[in-house]
């Protein structure tokens, strides 16, 4: 489709492995892999080929290898490869470059600089396959105090209490949307939610009716710029209603589901007719300001008759402790942060690559502007965005965050591979693609249940990092930056960071 | 010292209980809910009228209301189709009957800034004008405003399988009228403004991909989005139009051949997917 491109992948074939199956073409919706039957061989055409590996892994006689095509100009460290090839793409075209998943540009970690402590003589570690340790986790707003009477039969609390949303595991599956995700992927993150007793994600596209009365008590449903498939029943059977700003993958734009993505179900959750473009402007045009935000957030409230926290979920960007600070005093139970790592099912390169900041420094900030201003137990500060293991969550705990969203890594244990081609309809796994042949790849309750474990495990991890740490509850390590050492940071990243460097 | 947090204090702070106000504030004669709202906060008047339906009565009466947000909203009722008139005296405030899902709301004053805001279902008819925001991402339903809107009506209204949202302006609007509107129906009469005088909003429907709009009176070209097509009336949208300006002048007692003798255009997008050959793939 585009001239003077290469391919991105090289594709190698044993010839005296492959037996001519053709299974690498009929699990290719790139349509790389054809057969010749007078020759009796397959072919291979490189150029379609976005290196998903579906082929690779699913040949019973492993006789493919793909591999990525580095290196065919000059090497150049400014003029990459990338940059090139888009450079190509837009003198044909005159269009923005799409892409997919989350930014992957060599950014610094900051996940990967932070180590945690651990027990030695002084105070004794725990360990939790014989000794209870507690990651139960309360989302929302907290009093400021609380009174407690003794009266005839007991105590009684006095102090006003406000919604707040109980779930056995920090882990929460990140917003994704039906539309943008398959079905199956989309009920697999309900279902395996429901057994977890966490939460999942509506993301902006709606909750199907049929879903409602079975996973709506699982679901934290989200209100965003186009509104789609939000009415009063979507929001009454929620546990936590979001309010969407900003997604970490692009900040500050908004989002266009293709038409042809609408098809019957999407229609129906959406609440749009089949067919049309579902057009989500980047602002929320009765928000403009914090003060609206504010009268958004006590809608909903209104519309939930005060029964639900309302969380709203921003990008990391460069004033986020302030933004967070007036989202707080705006009325918000809940603040999400969606750093600049996080995924997308499309955004312009450009946005995803060179705009937001990292979540380590985004939350850290958050968290300390909160508590300098004494209101961070006003709300649960909600992390996402490029968690990739359950130490990245355990150091997202200790910085300052009540939850985790788990988003990208979510989608890997369902089978993606990165290949961030989730825009073009044609995910090979069956997750971020509509077409009915393709779904079929991903059965729900095998999904479900590597969800369950991917979660189970990490919990399993994080309780074991904990009693390493000699803590016993994880509402122990919320914020508690002792338990961090940065390695390899300058001074003003362990500033903004509120942590000692390792050995101080 | 002692720094009041926010808005959550101006909202909340010093709720009464719902079952003092009901005896204070409250009567309820038949069928027929009457709310004195005068120093109730939104919640409090909110708090009120779902007492009130939850009571079953079919009509609530709120009298000198003065800017309480939200009316309208708290009225979800999962197994009901119980649905009530609400009629509201003097002025109602923000978010008048966002996620409206059924009720009606008649304001014999002037609403302000999102009235029908995602609204699912119902109507609202306003003996006034109307602020900003009006009928946002509205999905079925009818609004009618005798006199004018201000800025973004009509923003992102999409219409669903057979929820067809309908609003009909008296008056004019200020800019970005029916901004990526995806659906429903916008009629808007030009009532009140001066021969030749032209309609007050540009980038009428910028972004627009679904729906119509049915304008009475002058525009320039200039006013209109570049995604907006002109069209002349065809027998069925005088048959849409009529309809519904009928029903406008039954609402405000005004003279349906008066206005239908007007110069009507009929805006139209040029594409359902204006934004899709943006990008490269």
């Amino acid at each position: 489709m585009y001239s003077f491109q290469l391919p991105e992948f090289i594709i190698d074939r044993a010839a005296d492995r492959c037996i001519r199956c053709r299974v690498c073409e009929r699990q290719c919706a790139n349509k790389v892999h054809s057969y010749d039957a007078e020759l009796d061989r397959m072919f291979s055409g490189e150029k379609d080929c976005v290196g998903c590996q579906r082929c690779v892994v699913l040949c019973p006689t492993l006789a493919l290898n793909v591999r990525p095509r580095t290196s065919d100009y000059r090497p150049n460290a400014s003029w990459t490869r990338d940059k090139m090839q888009n450079l190509k793409k837009q003198a044909q075209t005159g269009g923005v470059i799409l892409t997919g998943s989350g930014n992957d540009k060599p950014y610094r970690i900051y996940w990967d600089h932070l180590v945690l402590n651990a027990s030695q003589v002084t105070n004794p570690s725990i360990d939790p396959l014989r000794e209870p340790m507690e990651l139960k986790t309360y989302l929302g707003r907290k009093p400021d105090s609380v009174k407690i009477t003794r009266c005839a039969d007991g105590f009684e609390v006095e102090t006003e209490s406000f919604p707040n949303v109980a779930i056995p595991t920090p882990l929460v599956f990140s917003a994704m949307s039906y539309g943008a995700i398959s079905y199956p992927a989309y009920l697999s993150l309900a279902a395996a939610a429901k057994e977890l007793g966490t939460l999942f994600n509506t993301g902006e596209g709606g909750l199907p009716e049929h879903m409602r009365r079975e996973y709506g008590g699982n679901a934290i449903v989200q209100c965003a710029s186009g509104r789609f498939g939000v009415d009063a029943d979507y929001l009454n059977n929620a546990q936590i209603i979001e309010i969407k700003i900003g997604q970490g993958a692009k900040p500050g734009i908004g989002g266009h589901l293709p038409g042809e993505k609408v098809l019957a179900n999407i229609s129906e959750t959406r609440m749009i007719p089949i067919g049309t473009d579902a057009l989500s402007p980047a602002p929320q045009h009765d928000i403009y300001s914090i003060e609206d935000l504010s009268m958004l957030i006590y809608a909903l409230k209104e519309a939930s008759n005060y029964e639900k926290p309302v969380s709203v979920k921003i990008a990391a960007v460069h004033n986020v402790a302030a933004i967070a600070s007036g989202i707080v005093r705006a009325g918000a139970d809940i603040v999400a942060i969606d750093g600049f790592r996080g995924g997308t099912g499309a955004a312009p390169q450009t946005t995803r690559d060179n705009v937001g900041i990292p979540l380590e420094l985004a939350l850290a900030a958050v968290d300390k502007r909160l508590r300098e201003e004494g209101i961070r137990n006003k709300c649960s500060i909600m992390v996402a965005g490029g968690i990739r293991c359950s130490a990245d969550a355990i150091k997202a705990i200790a910085l300052g965050a009540d939850g985790v969203y788990v988003g990208t890594a979510a989608l890997i244990a369902m089978g993606c591979t990165l290949c961030q081609k989730c825009y073009t309809g044609k995910c090979n796994w069956g997750i971020t693609t509509q077409d009915p042949f393709l779904i079929k790849r991903l059965n729900p309750e095998l999904t479900t249940q590597r969800l369950v474990n991917l979660m189970q495990a990490w919990s399993h991890e994080i309780q074991e990092m904990l009693g390493g740490m000699g803590i016993n509850a994880i509402e122990s390590l919320r914020g508690n930056r002792d338990h961090l050492r940065g390695i390899g940071l300058e001074d003003w990243e362990l500033n903004v960071l509120g942590v000692k460097g390792a050995g101080e | 010292m002692q720094i009041k947090f926010g808005y959550r204090d101006n909202f909340l702070c010093e709720i009464r209980p719902t079952g003092l106000l009901c005896s204070e504030c409250m009567y309820i004669d038949g069928s027929t809910a009457v709310i004195e709202a005068r120093d109730l906060k939104h919640k409090e008047v909110n708090d009120l009228c779902r007492e009130a339906m939850l009571s079953g009565v079919s009509k609530i009466i709120i009298n000198n209301v003065f800017g309480q947000r939200y009316i309208g909203t708290r009225l979800y009722n999962p197994d009901g189709q119980h649905k009530v008139t609400i009629t509201i005296n003097k002025f109602p405030g923000n978010d008048l009957g966002i996620f409206l899902d059924g009720h009606r709301i008649i304001v014999n004053g002037n609403a302000q800034d999102g009235v029908g805001n995602t609204m699912n279902e119902g109507e609202i008819i306003v003996h006034g004008r109307a602020g900003d925001v009006v009928a946002m991402a509205m999905r079925g339903g009818k609004i009618f405003v005798r006199d004018n809107v201000g800025y973004r009506a009509a923003i992102h209204m999409k219409e669903y399988r057979d929820k067809l949202p309908v609003l009909v302006i008296g008056g004019t609007a200020q800019d970005f009228m029916g901004e990526y509107l995806a659906g429903g129906v916008v009629i808007m009469l030009g009532l009140g403004l001066k021969e030749n005088e032209n309609h007050r909003a540009n980038y009428i429907g910028t972004g627009m991909h679904g729906g119509v709009i049915y304008l009475r009176g002058h525009v320039e070209p200039h006013q209109l989005g570049k995604e907006v097509g002109v069209r002349e009336l065809d027998d069925l949208d005088w048959q849409v139009l009529q309809t519904h300006v009928h029903e406008y002048c039954r609402h405000f007692s005004k003279e349906p051949a008066e206005i239908l003798n007007g110069k009507f255009i009929k805006l139209l997008p040029v594409s359902r997917r204006p934004y899709g050959n943006i990008y490269a793939y």
